[in-house]
């Protein structure tokens, strides 16, 4: 659980960027995280290498996906006091439009916090909040005392 | 068999041309896809854990080239939605590859279920299942 460990040290600091640099699928999908008042919301800056459908364009589902996963995984890390790395056990996730070439958002809320389960609802949207792009939801897995 | 020629293209677009992503087997309504290992689809640099985003990117393109081999035409699809559930997690430095059969196409809508193993399909690292909107409109072949 080296990660986790560093993941601490940068939390003490408040150093979202560093927890970006650390993750390097994040990293080269182009996230980056920040504090909006009371929420912690990710954004995706628009590469070129994101584009999954060159003729609309539109972003690949799978790299809003992968975005959304990473979004909940980081909002876990910052509110969460955890002993160790969540992780995922399943990913549900619904496309309303299409991504578009530009800057998208996500933002994560915890459903329901169990001892060894949270479930996150995630949403991400572009130009309007209103017009979100993809709703998802998955459950992740805290920690597995009845396995050890 | 006929082989859909839009497969050949699946890794020319700008993201699966980053992942290089590509066709390892083709079926009559199934297909199968290789994610090559690469530093920058690692979640956990300290345990080697391939990031679940990269994995779900590989399902979403295996799932959506099994729809165009089902369908053996260009109509362009819209991924509906898509649910996965992780079985263990990739600790690998090895390819990994997705199963996507498209077990039913109506005229509007293609269904399809995906399996992401490392070398054995009978130890999934993930499994999936998917639908997509089918258009009427064809994607440009040029």
């Amino acid at each position: 659980m080296q990660l986790f460990k560093t993941i601490a040290e940068l939390k003490a600091h408040n150093d979202y960027d560093g927890l970006v640099d650390l993750i390097p699928y994040a990293k080269s999908i182009g996230v980056e995280t920040s504090m909006v008042g009371d929420h912690i919301v990710s954004t995706l800056k628009f590469l070129q290498s994101n584009i999954g459908n060159p003729a609309l364009p539109a972003l690949h589902g799978g790299v809003v996906a992968g975005f959304m996963e990473n979004t909940a995984l980081f909002h876990l890390l910052w509110e969460v006091k955890l002993e160790r790395m969540p992780k995922i056990i399943d990913f549900s996730i619904d496309y309303l439009r299409p991504g578009q070439a530009t800057t998208t958002y996500s933002h994560c809320d915890i459903i329901r916090l169990g001892r060894r389960v949270a479930l996150c609802n995630i949403k991400a949207w572009q130009h309007d909040i209103d017009k979100p792009i993809a709703f998802a939801r998955g459950h992740f897995l805290l920690s597995n005392n009845d396995q050890s | 068999m006929l082989i859909n020629p839009f497969l050949e293209k699946i890794n020319q677009t700008p993201h699966a041309n980053k992942l290089n992503m590509q066709l390892v087997g083709v079926e009559e309504s199934a297909i199968t896809i290789k994610l090559p290992f690469s530093g920058h689809i690692i979640g956990d640099p300290f345990d080697n854990i391939i990031h679940s985003g990269a994995i779900t990117t590989l399902i979403d393109t295996a799932c959506g080239g099994a729809v165009f081999q089902t369908q053996q035409n260009f109509r362009a699809l819209a991924t509906l939605d898509l649910r996965v559930d992780y079985m263990r997690p990739a600790v690998s430095t090895k390819d990994i590859q997705a199963y996507a059969h498209c077990y039913k196409l109506t005229d509007t809508i293609a269904f399809v279920r995906a399996t992401v193993f490392i070398e054995n399909i009978n130890d999934p690292v993930a499994t999936a299942m998917c639908t997509f909107m089918r258009s009427q409109q064809e994607f440009p072949t040029t």
